[in-house]
């Protein structure tokens, strides 16, 4: 089934979603990936303020390439979820919902996403220049030091992707 | 003048892995095309594949935003009077430049451990030197992104496990690869030689293909389709476009199997040089 995503999301918005369904997402979106996941997972840990609330934002796991003059960004496709999964249940259970990048997760992911209602989209892997073409506009938020990997915000439209696992916990299998 | 011969040499490095980046070799781009999408989300993975690269040509983008590391292999003619700290030079300065005008992304960090500091270049490129016949020299590149690298494994296979227990190995590693590499993908095997050289061999199978090795190429490529695992990692088929083997002498006692994952975005480059273009 389609399914429309507007971020920041409603609770009601992400229990409609179900796992196999194609979602289009569109609003603002958090991008984070390895390093940030760290730093986010050590602030979480610290008691610190993080660079953005959890509370209604959704991240997802990138790292775009330079922008070309005249462009926004560059190719900005997901990278492989895998990676975050050590940080994505102690981060889920400190309030963040949803995620977005690509390819499998973790049983432990799965589990955290039925108890805390969090949600997992699949973007389209390798599609970095579609991608880019979703994205209205950049701005860094925190870490500039990483380079590609620094902590930033999109505006996203039109942002295809699918429900790998919904809130209910139920994993899309293909 | 020998310094005119070495901008203009590396500037044709540049350019080739810039239209690399942006544009799928012939057989990789027809293979993709030719895919026929079957259950699963396989035929919307594969639309979005191909506006994908419609874009990233009309636009100027690279395909993908992991550029990849610059893995490049030069083989240098037997006979040749270039000078081999050119050959080094115009590669590092072609990587450079192609980082810079094409918008490469800054992948590489300086240690793997300790900081992982990015080095803000893409380099250091990671070369192999190797000798052919004749006086020219030949580069190879893979722009080699890292989420289907990730999934790249050698495992030493006793001698008797033969054609099958090499099967098994690389779909037992592409079982373990699941969606990670961004399938459907293209798999370079290298086979024999020590654990070092099965895995030199099985990235440089993406340029030369055994053909006393093809039916083993085709077993591979069925029994990878039967994974089910299909494109995005979302079920169905195809989950496998392509696979080249490369062999070479080995131990009495072993069985090196080295498999380089590629993900759908093979992107490779061949140039090639007369050895008076560079003396």
């Amino acid at each position: 089934m389609l399914r429309y995503l507007m971020l920041p999301y409603s609770e009601d918005g992400l229990r409609a979603i179900e796992a196999g369904d194609d979602v289009i997402v569109s609003g603002t979106l958090y991008v984070g990936r390895d390093q940030v996941h760290r730093r986010l997972y050590d602030a979480v840990a610290d008691g610190q303020e993080l660079p953005f609330s959890f509370s209604g934002n959704a991240i997802y796991y990138m790292g775009p390439s330079p922008a070309p003059a005249g462009c926004v960004i560059g190719s900005a496709g997901p990278t492989t979820s895998a990676r975050m999964d050590p940080f994505s249940p102690f981060l889920m259970e400190h309030g963040l919902r949803v995620m977005i990048g690509k390819g499998p997760r973790s049983e432990a992911v799965v589990e955290a996403a039925g108890r805390y209602g969090g949600l997992y989209l699949q973007a389209y892997g390798g599609c970095g220049a579609l991608y880019s073409s979703c994205i209205i506009s950049a701005e860094t938020v925190a870490y500039p030091e990483l380079g590609p990997e620094a902590l930033l915000r999109l505006d996203v439209e039109s942002f295809p992707a699918v429900c790998i696992i919904d809130s209910r916990g139920t994993v899309y299998r293909g | 003048m020998a310094q005119d011969r070495e901008t203009f040499a590396a500037k044709r490095i540049a350019d080739s892995l810039i239209a690399a980046s942006r544009v799928l070799p012939e057989p990789v781009y027809e293979a993709i095309a030719g895919a026929v999408p079957e259950g699963g989300k396989a035929e919307n993975v594969m639309e979005a594949i191909r506006s994908n690269l419609r874009v990233a040509s009309e636009r100027s983008l690279p395909i993908c935003q992991d550029t990849g590391a610059f893995w490049c292999l030069a083989s240098i003619g037997r006979e040749s009077r270039i000078p081999l700290s050119r050959v080094e030079r115009i590669i590092e300065e072609g990587c450079l430049d192609a980082a810079e005008r094409g918008s490469y992304r800054r992948s590489i960090v300086s240690d793997p451990v300790y900081g992982r500091i990015n080095t803000g270049t893409n380099l250091p490129a990671f070369i192999s030197y190797e000798l052919m016949d004749g006086t020219g020299l030949e580069l190879r590149f893979l722009m080699k992104g890292f989420g289907s690298e990730n999934c790249s494994s050698v495992r030493m296979l006793n001698p008797t496990a033969g054609e099958d227990g090499v099967l098994e190995a690389v779909i037992s590693m592409l079982r373990a690869a699941g969606g990670k590499p961004c399938p459907p993908v293209f798999l370079g095997v290298g086979i024999g030689g020590t654990m070092d050289r099965a895995a030199l061999l099985s990235k440089k199978a993406f340029f030369f293909d055994d053909p006393s090795y093809s039916h083993l190429a085709h077993r591979i490529i069925k029994a990878a389709d039967d994974l089910m695992i299909g494109p995005g990692g979302l079920g169905g088929r195809p989950t496998a476009l392509g696979v080249s083997i490369l062999s070479e002498p080995t131990h009495i006692a072993g069985l090196p199997v080295a498999l380089t994952v590629n993900c759908w975005v093979e992107r490779t480059a061949l140039i090639a040089f007369a050895e008076e273009e560079l003396c």
